[in-house]
């Protein structure tokens, strides 16, 4: 019989799924993935810059740590990141793909601007803020809501959807500040800054501290909510199968829309904290990509929000460090890009060879 | 003598930590129908995925012909002449049954259905199936598609045929057709692997049987010189007894009267047409029926959770003597009202169980309600978890263990468990069986009928007649969501149910 030369040989490689891996395993092969990452920039520092690779990590953590102020920058830049991680947490468990994050945040940062823009110092900051923040989450839930009324009621695509409210939200925001800046320059200046009304207060004498403040405890709060409470279980199982989900009688169209109440709210809280606690302005770019960014916070963690802490770091550690070398060595922005590609490529790669085993020819059979 | 068409040499195959085959030694010959035999997850399927080219073997080899073959995908299998007919089948509803034939396969010259169509029939005549080449799927029943799959690796020039649990789906008389096809072509010297864990097919149908437990291979024996017993005690390991109790019933009462039922699907089919029947406590209800005639649907219906356009589901309370109607009710309000109904789902991981939650998570799913705390209690689905797991053997590591991890039979002990353990008043269980092993099934079986005796209305949908037969009490025949006939247990006949099912006979109207 003629056999066919490939036939009568084994696959070099073949790739079997782990059913279970030791915890301490795992975070071996993310080490060896960040050392090899951190390897493979080497050689690509060298042969782009010409720079000594260990000057330029030791740049990197530089920007992140360097002096006071810059870990205070680094601290809030987490703070933000995590808090529009933890927005989309509750949807995501529940396969909901808000990518809407965006526009939440930027919404509830107008609603936070308006009351700046329009209260002044009229009434006492001890009110202003409240409603500031009463304003915003109302604003991050009108925009979340939407789109889960539609997909709850008429099984709509909720990732177009909410997509597309991050477009339909920069619009308002451009018309209000043609209002508010009848000069044409379109440039909101700083809300208040004479006054400070409705400016987050300084926390012993730390300028982002509330925010930190306020976000760990969220953390808290969200982790608890989707880890020990019945709405959080009910997400859970929504998520997984909504075929259970009915056959135990959850009302899933309730649990969609409730949990994207609670999904725009963070993200509206968010949008106040960076207006009232960061920025004291508004403009179409109030977010930065945060909203995206999120979602790989978010998954990278697997929507733990006590591991987002972690991944959160991670990603603005290497967005800051990325900062830091392109002013030090007078880099191009893309190159600093291109090392922080290569990191998150091989931190987003292990996960492959944690979930599976890669099996060789064995040496016997090869011969 | 002349070479096996397929010998295996110390097969073994893992995943994970979990050995599925272990040092397989096996041959079959040409002109001969061997039946793989063993319970669920004892690795018969594995074994066959890695002939046909799904899995490769971690070490071992495989000969055919004598020469040593490696078949690395399904298309080294057809080259080694090697056709799997699979469980589920893979057509395409919209094409004819010649046009699904061909589909995929490259061919020198022009793409000529009427010459497919000839060889199609000519491979039909040959082995007497019953096939109509320009028929469309969609218009199929089961054992049609089933045929078209069977024509589908013979056109191929498949001389190797590998079924998997080729039965499951077909009545009694389908049944009969399907073997005097395979018959027919062991004469003709194909070789034929029939996987299956229903002893008495093995017995009127293969010339050889070859056993594997829990992945190990036990030995090969010829059928003429064994028995139900002795291949029963190869599959598990110990003796079994056979027999299901069939308990008398004591004090019935109507529990749940079902009167006129009709259900429209949302494409508008009507897929429950006019049902009446009532369900009796104490007594196990079978529903008997070819697979997909509106099981599903009713069981669904009855449980709150689609829509009937017509008839009325009544319910009478033990406790209070009220009676309900529960069409138009969600779960929770038939829950809210007192009614105890548990309900075994068809498809235990998409709809009774979540796959990826442990077994305390999924005990919580029909008692995280209670109570008014905002926060899950999970010390008493704990405590629920770890007694059934006792209770009904359960083999898992420990409760915290996601149950799609667990073999098909643990998963069902584990549905099947929760839903007992709110001590029903009806009990509804679809195919709770399907894909388990003897064991496993006989404890399902002594479970229905503990809760028989403790006076609650169960209703068992099966396809095995065999033991809707030993089971029931009453047996009720649909075919197309209509109801053909209700028969008393004790004397119902086999042969008579097959006919009700295809609805040939007593159905309002008849296939002329």
């Amino acid at each position: 019989m003629k056999t066919n030369e490939k036939h009568t040989r084994e696959p070099l490689f073949h790739i079997t799924k782990r059913s279970d891996i030791v915890w301490w395993k795992a975070w071996i092969i993310r080490a060896i993935a960040i050392i090899s990452a951190l390897i493979v920039c080497s050689f690509v520092i060298i042969a782009l810059t010409k720079y000594n690779p260990i000057q330029v990590y030791k740049t990197m953590i530089e920007g992140s740590f360097g002096s006071e102020r810059k870990i205070w920058i680094l601290l809030q830049n987490i703070a933000m990141l995590l808090c529009i991680s933890l927005a989309v947490t509750p949807a995501f468990k529940m396969r909901f793909w808000n990518l809407g994050a965006e526009g939440q945040v930027l919404i509830g940062g107008l609603a936070s601007a308006a009351c700046m823009f329009y209260f002044k110092d009229s009434i006492p900051n001890g009110l202003l803020i409240p409603i500031m923040l009463v304003a915003s989450i109302l604003g991050g839930v009108i925009w979340g809501v939407i789109p889960a009324f539609f997909k709850a009621n008429w099984g709509t695509n909720e990732s177009l959807f909410t997509l597309m409210m991050n477009y339909v939200a920069t619009q308002p925001v451009a018309f209000f500040i043609m209002v508010w800046v009848p000069n044409g320059s379109s440039v909101m200046g700083v809300i208040n800054q004479m006054t400070k009304s409705g400016w987050l207060p300084d926390l012993f004498g730390k300028k982002y501290l509330l925010n930190i403040i306020v976000v760990a405890v969220v953390t808290v709060i969200m982790f608890v909510y989707l880890k020990y409470s019945k709405q959080g279980y009910e997400i859970s199982v929504v998520g997984e199968s909504e075929n259970t989900a009915r056959y135990i009688g959850i009302n899933v169209k309730k649990v969609i829309i409730r949990t994207m109440i609670i999904s725009g709210a963070v993200c509206g809280l968010a949008g106040f904290l960076l207006v009232s606690g960061t920025n004291h302005t508004v403009s179409t770019n109030l977010a930065g990509g945060m909203g995206f960014t999120a979602i790989m916070v978010s998954w990278l963690a697997k929507f733990n929000p006590v591991v987002m802490t972690l991944t959160s770091f991670l990603i603005v550690f290497l967005q800051r460090g990325a900062g830091e070398i392109a002013t030090a060595f007078r880099l191009n922005e893309s190159v600093s890009d291109i090392l922080t590609g290569i990191i998150i490529f091989f931190i987003i790669g292990c996960e492959f060879f944690i979930n599976y085993r890669i099996n060789k020819r064995s040496k016997k059979e090869a011969e | 003598m002349s070479n096996a068409a397929i010998e295996l040499r110390g097969i073994t195959k893992r995943f994970g930590k979990i050995t599925a085959n272990k040092n397989v030694n096996l041959s079959v010959y040409g002109g001969e129908i061997l039946s793989l035999l063993g319970e669920n997850g004892s690795g018969k399927t594995t074994l066959m995925n890695m002939l046909s080219g799904i899995y490769y073997p971690d070490e071992g080899q495989i000969f055919i012909n004598g020469e040593e073959a490696v078949i690395r995908s399904p298309k080294d299998a057809f080259d080694y002449k090697i056709g799997m007919i699979h469980q589920h089948f893979k057509l395409i509803d919209v094409f004819s049954a010649a046009e699904n034939i061909v589909l995929g396969l490259k061919e020198n010259g022009r793409y000529d259905i009427k010459k497919v169509t000839a060889r199609v029939k000519s491979i039909s005549e040959k082995y007497g199936f019953d096939i109509d080449p320009d028929k469309k799927i969609y218009e199929m029943s089961v054992s049609e598609k089933q045929t078209v799959e069977i024509v589908k690796v013979l056109y191929r020039g498949a001389d190797i045929l590998i079924l998997d649990e080729p039965t499951a789906v077909l009545t009694p008389q389908e049944t009969q057709k399907l073997f005097a096809v395979l018959r027919r072509m062991r004469d003709d010297g194909k070789a034929i692997i029939i996987i299956t864990h229903k002893l008495h097919e093995v017995l009127s149908l293969s010339d050889r049987v070859a056993v594997l437990r829990k992945g190990e291979y036990i030995g090969t024996v010829k059928t003429a010189e064994t028995d139900e017993s002795q291949l029963t005690e190869m599959m598990v390991g110990k003796k079994v007894s056979l027999n299901i109790d069939r308990t008398e019933s004591e004090n019935t009462a109507d529990r749940l009267v079902i009167n006129g039922l009709d259900l429209y699907d949302e494409n508008g089919v009507k897929v429950l047409d006019d049902i009446t029947f009532t369900a009796k406590s104490g007594e196990i209800l079978g529903i008997a029926g070819i697979a997909g005639s509106g099981q599903r649907e009713l069981l669904e219906a009855i449980a709150g959770l689609l829509k009937v356009s017509s008839g009325e589901i009544i319910y009478n309370n033990p406790k209070t003597g009220d009676s309900e109607n529960l069409r138009d009710k969600t779960p929770i309000q038939i829950r809210d009202l007192g009614v105890r109904l548990s309900f075994v789902p068809e498809d235990r991981l998409g709809m009774g169980l979540v796959g990826n939650m442990d077994i305390v998570d999924n005990m919580m799913l029909r008692s995280y309600r209670r109570g008014k705390s905002v926060f899950v209690n999970r010390q008493s689905p704990k405590k629920l978890a770890e007694d059934i797991i006792k209770d009904l053997e359960i083999a898992t590591p420990n409760a915290n263990t996601p149950v799609r991890r667990l073999s098909g039979g643990n998963v069902q002990k584990v549905l099947v468990g929760r839903e007992i353990a709110a001590s029903p008043t009806v009990l509804m269980a679809a195919y709770p069986v399907r894909g388990l092993d003897i064991n496993s099934s006989y404890m399902i079986y002594n479970l229905l009928n503990k809760q028989k005796e403790n006076g609650v209305a169960v209703i068992f949908v099966g396809e095995d007649l065999d033991v809707l037969t030993e089971l029931c009490d009453r047996i009720m025949v649909i075919g197309s969501g209509r109801v053909t006939g209700i028969l008393d247990g004790r004397t119902a006949d086999k042969n008579e149910i097959g006919l009700l099912m295809t609805g040939t006979n007593g159905g309002a109207e008849n296939e002329n």
